[in-house]
């Protein structure tokens, strides 16, 4: 189920300003790649070109090749909204549908493949709760507002929204900064169990944080404000915060700036 | 679990690539669709362009959803159908309200000229050509102007009272009672004023039209001033305070040159809605072909009644519709031109603060 | 926020304070000070702009209470039943008039003007929101806006010599192929009927509500929109998904604000209509009237008598577009609670 990623030559725009600047690398599938980096370098930017949601940000505009296992979401013909599908996506402030109940929030994305039949539905609905370790504390109020949970709860409501269509990669931006310390540990120990089934590329803030759930660090920087972001690096995790080939990286890792 | 669902919206499992119709697909099925349309009318001896529009438009639908569905899956269709009935709804308005711009524009410009504009219908018939609209452009003016001379502070003030006082029950009934008279029918101001006459047992004179059309302006200006004054931020005013100047001299000082320009567009957008006002001007003001300057005595006319009369008391006469229109253009130019100077003070004097 | 110690001083200082019982606020502001606002300036002030108020309040119900008596002038001597009577005599000695004719022709022409108004402003609302190319977005919404200021006697105008000879060609049609239900019988008269005016109020009623439609879907959290499409839906599920159920509620009140103004209309509904004191199965028969139409065309011909008679229609008026705005306003209260629950 999960795929690689592999990109070349990625280059995105906003309008005529230019965002991210020629990046290539390859996401190892069943595995956390993390990236890092000062704000404005363009870590979140690349996060939504692999699955093309950053053109939907008006003047949004990409060059370049995104291989998803050979095929490239950028080729003549790919449907974006096919591409979305296969690469599921949480976002930094958990947005549940606020008029649905938690059952049709998990469900949404399944209704909209055309599943109808109630049995199925439950059945992948508790399953993905379940996957978002959220089963226990909703089963109850299924048809309560997705609204009325809490945000960490909310968070991890968006992440079974995301799995219930079995995406091959699980892209997540920025998942816990609008957490409490408590619900971020619970939505990285989820993360830690996701990676068994899909390929998870996270953008983080929070150094600890990559250290911990990421088995690779990517590390983006930008040469000075208004410049495109660069990648600078990635490599195992454990080598980025320990022994890292290029200074810009130590200086970031170790505080010196940023 | 994803590939049985995609499998059955047609899309061959584990590719991006959906089939998609070609670019020109949709133009093709229009251009088909209207060719279609005009044949089965043309056949069936239909007469009106209604007829094969619709089924024009039909054609298009159905065609569009079935050969979408057959290549791109349902929801392509559905989406499809979707984009397409909102670009048909869209074309749809346009098409009333271009025809009334234009129709406007077209018929008033016949007579509109400085004959019009300055002189009255006094020695004119209603089905007579000639004769103008000085006497209903300088009634409307004259009404209106001693509306906003009333209506305007009254709503500031109350606006003020709401946003810097306003606390308690008598705000809230304020508050509430303001959105309540947005509400009310113009006519129905009209009727109120119309009891008080009937009680003081007096003739129809334009003041009274101005007093109906100031209840009308009111809660207006209220509420567009309430949101300007809301738009002020609390700092300015605690920085104000903190200096030891009093409320009064803060709100006057400071809160209020902050949010002029918005108080001024609220305003000249009221004051161009009631200038369009005909029915309470009707009850109270009548009409009056001749020049009468004096709101305070004896009806007088009024541009909007002045279309209406033209219309409806010359028994068809197309002189009298060429008056309707130029004076409907005259009006229309009127009501735009404030709206415009309104918008551009708004955006000129937009917010300096709290960006 | 911060003002309000300062501002429950001030409203409880100034002299007279009629309607407020409220108690002394337990805040810590001492008395010496509290005095400052008493100064003369203040207290004129707040005196005037609590005096505006007072003025408007005053003015609503001066509108209640004078409708009101001048209603119960005429009712009390109409000889006919005041709902039910199919006639408007206020003439003769035995004066016999009722509203239900007006009754049903205000609620027909107003569903009508909604049932072809709703769904167009939706869909223009959407247009200008999500589906027009991104350069042409404000300047339509501009003209739209523009559009919602053109006064409704122009519109009266445009529909009586504009709208009626084109409503032919539909007539007929419909005839045709409806006819049969009765509803769509047509016998050739001239198309001055309540279709003809619910379209022209639809028309009318159109910029206004997709204006504030265009508004609440603007208002539409970008997360909300994200969500879906991150779900791999398409445009249309965008909107079904995330923006419908979030603008519900705005949609709705926006259109009882348009209905609100639909129930209201007097001059557009006068130069269209050919009225007569009748009930039409056919909405193609000219005929029927409205409340605000009837006002119109009677005025001018009618005694004081008659002219008490009318006023007692425009209070029914008046308590119907009071009863549309409130129900527009308990939603609007409504959704404000929920969206604040919600963020």
């Amino acid at each position: 189920m999960a795929k690689r990623i592999d990109v070349s030559g990625l280059t995105a725009y906003y309008g005529t300003h230019k965002a991210i600047d020629d990046i290539s690398m390859t996401i190892e599938p069943r595995s956390v790649t993390a990236f890092i980096g000062p704000s404005g370098c363009g870590k979140s930017t690349f996060l939504r070109t692999l699955n093309r949601m950053h053109e939907v940000t008006p003047g949004g505009r990409v060059e370049g090749k995104v291989l998803l296992d050979d095929e490239d979401l950028y080729g003549p013909g790919v449907d974006p909204v096919s591409v979305r599908r296969e690469v599921g996506m949480v976002f930094q402030r958990p947005n549940p549908f606020p008029t649905m109940s938690i059952f049709d929030n998990v469900a949404a994305g399944l209704r909209l493949n055309g599943m109808r039949r109630k049995s199925e539905l439950d059945d992948i609905v508790e399953k993905s709760l379940r996957g978002a370790n959220l089963w226990n504390e909703v089963k109850d109020r299924l048809n309560r507002p997705g609204s009325g949970l809490s945000g960490g709860q909310q968070q991890r409501l968006c992440i079974a929204r995301a799995i219930a269509v079995e995406p091959d990669v699980l892209l997540m931006d920025e998942p816990c900064s609008a957490l409490d310390p408590i619900s971020t540990l619970a939505v990285e120990d989820l993360i830690g169990e996701l990676k068994e089934r899909f390929t998870i590329v996270i953008v983080t803030h929070n150094m600890q944080q990559a250290a911990r759930v990421s088995d690779r660090t990517a590390f983006f920087n930008l040469a000075a404000v208004g410049q495109p972001g660069r990648l600078v690096e990635i490599d195992d995790t454990e080598r980025i915060f320990s022994n890292p080939s290029v200074q810009a990286t130590e200086d970031y890792i170790s505080g010196r700036f940023g | 679990m994803s590939h049985t669902a995609t499998a059955t919206a047609a899309t061959p499992p584990g590719s991006l690539r959906g089939a998609r119709l070609p670019q020109w697909a949709p133009y093709a099925v229009a251009a088909g669709s209207v060719a279609a349309g005009l044949g089965i009318s043309a056949a069936a001896g239909l007469h009106s362009s209604v007829q094969w529009a619709l089924i024009a438009a039909v054609l298009y639908v159905v065609a569009t959803y079935g050969l979408s569905a057959r290549v791109e899956g349902r929801r392509q269709a559905e989406d499809r159908v979707a984009t397409s009935f909102v670009w048909v709804a869209f074309l749809l308005a346009v098409v009333p309200l271009a025809s009334l711009v234009w129709a406007t524009v077209k018929r008033g410009v016949k007579v509109l000229d400085g004959y019009f504009l300055t002189h009255s219908m006094g020695v004119v018939g209603d089905a007579e050509p000639g004769g103008g609209i000085y006497h209903a452009v300088l009634g409307s003016l004259e009404q209106v102007g001693l509306a906003t001379v009333i209506g305007a502070p009254i709503g500031v003030l109350t606006a003020i009272y709401l946003v810097e006082y306003g606390r308690g029950r008598l705000a809230r009934a304020v508050t509430f009672f303001v959105d309540v008279m947005t509400g009310i029918p113009s006519i129905v101001a009209g009727l109120f004023v119309l009891s008080l006459m009937l009680m003081l047992d007096m003739q129809p004179f334009g003041f009274a039209g101005s007093l109906a059309l100031a209840i009308l302006m009111m809660p207006v200006v209220v509420r567009s001033t309430e949101e300007m004054l809301k738009l002020v931020p609390d700092e300015l005013r605690e920085a104000s305070l903190a200096l030891g100047v009093p409320k009064w001299r803060t709100v006057l000082k400071v809160v209020l040159p902050t949010s002029v320009g918005g108080i001024t567009t609220g305003v000249m957008l009221a004051v161009a809605r009631i200038t369009g006002e005909t029915a309470p001007v009707m009850l109270l003001v009548f009409g009056n072909p001749f020049i009468n300057a004096n709101p305070f005595e004896g009806a007088q006319a009024s541009l909007p009644l002045y279309i209406y009369q033209q219309y409806a008391q010359s028994a068809g006469s197309p002189y009298a519709y060429d008056r309707a229109w130029a004076a409907s253009l005259t009006l229309i130019a009127f009501v735009m031109i404030l709206n415009l100077v309104a918008r551009g003070i708004a955006r000129w004097k937009a917010p300096k603060t709290g960006r | 926020m911060d003002t309000d110690t300062s501002t429950q001083t001030d409203d409880n200082a100034a002299p007279p304070p009629p309607p407020q019982p409220q108690p002394q606020p337990s805040t810590t502001t001492p008395k010496r000070l509290a005095r400052g606002a008493t100064r003369p300036g203040d207290r004129i002030f707040l005196a005037l702009t609590r005096g505006s108020g007072i003025l408007l309040l005053l003015v609503m119900a001066a509108i209640a209470l004078f409708l009101s008596y001048r209603a119960s002038l005429a009712i009390s001597d109409d000889h006919g039943n005041f709902l039910t009577t199919f006639e408007w005599d206020t003439r003769g000695t035995e004066p016999r008039f009722g509203i239900a004719v007006l009754a049903v022709g205000t609620v027909v022409s107003a569903v009508i003007a909604m049932a072809l108004a709703v769904p167009v402003a939706v869909a223009i609302a959407l247009f200008l929101t999500h589906y027009a190319p991104r350069r042409l977005r404000g300047p339509i919404a501009y003209v739209i806006d523009l559009l919602a200021a053109v006064p409704s006697i122009v519109y009266g105008l445009w529909g009586a010599l504009i709208l009626v000879p084109h409503m032919n060609g539909l007539f007929g049609w419909l005839d045709d192929y409806l006819g049969w239900t009765g509803i769509f019988s047509w016998d050739e008269g001239a198309p001055r009927a309540m279709l003809t005016v619910g379209i022209l109020l639809a028309i009318m009623i159109l910029p206004i509500i997709t204006n504030v439609s265009r508004e609440v879907f603007r208002q539409v959290p970008r997360m909300h929109e994200e969500a879906a499409l991150a779900l791999g839906a398409t445009r249309w599920e965008v909107v079904r998904l995330a923006v419908l159920p979030f603008g519900r509620s705005g949609v709705i009140s926006a259109s009882m604000l348009g209905l609100g103004r639909a129930l209201g209309e007097t001059m557009a509904v006068a130069t269209v209509l050919s009225p007569d004191f009748d009930l039409h199965a056919s909405l193609l028969d000219p005929g029927g009237g409205t409340f605000a139409q009837n006002i119109a065309a009677k005025f001018s011909e009618a005694d004081v008598f008659g002219r008490d008679a009318l006023i007692a229609s425009g209070l029914v008026l008046f308590v119907i577009t009071l009863l549309v705005n409130g129900a527009a306003r308990l939603i609007i209260a409504r959704r404000k609670e929920y969206s604040g629950a919600a963020a």
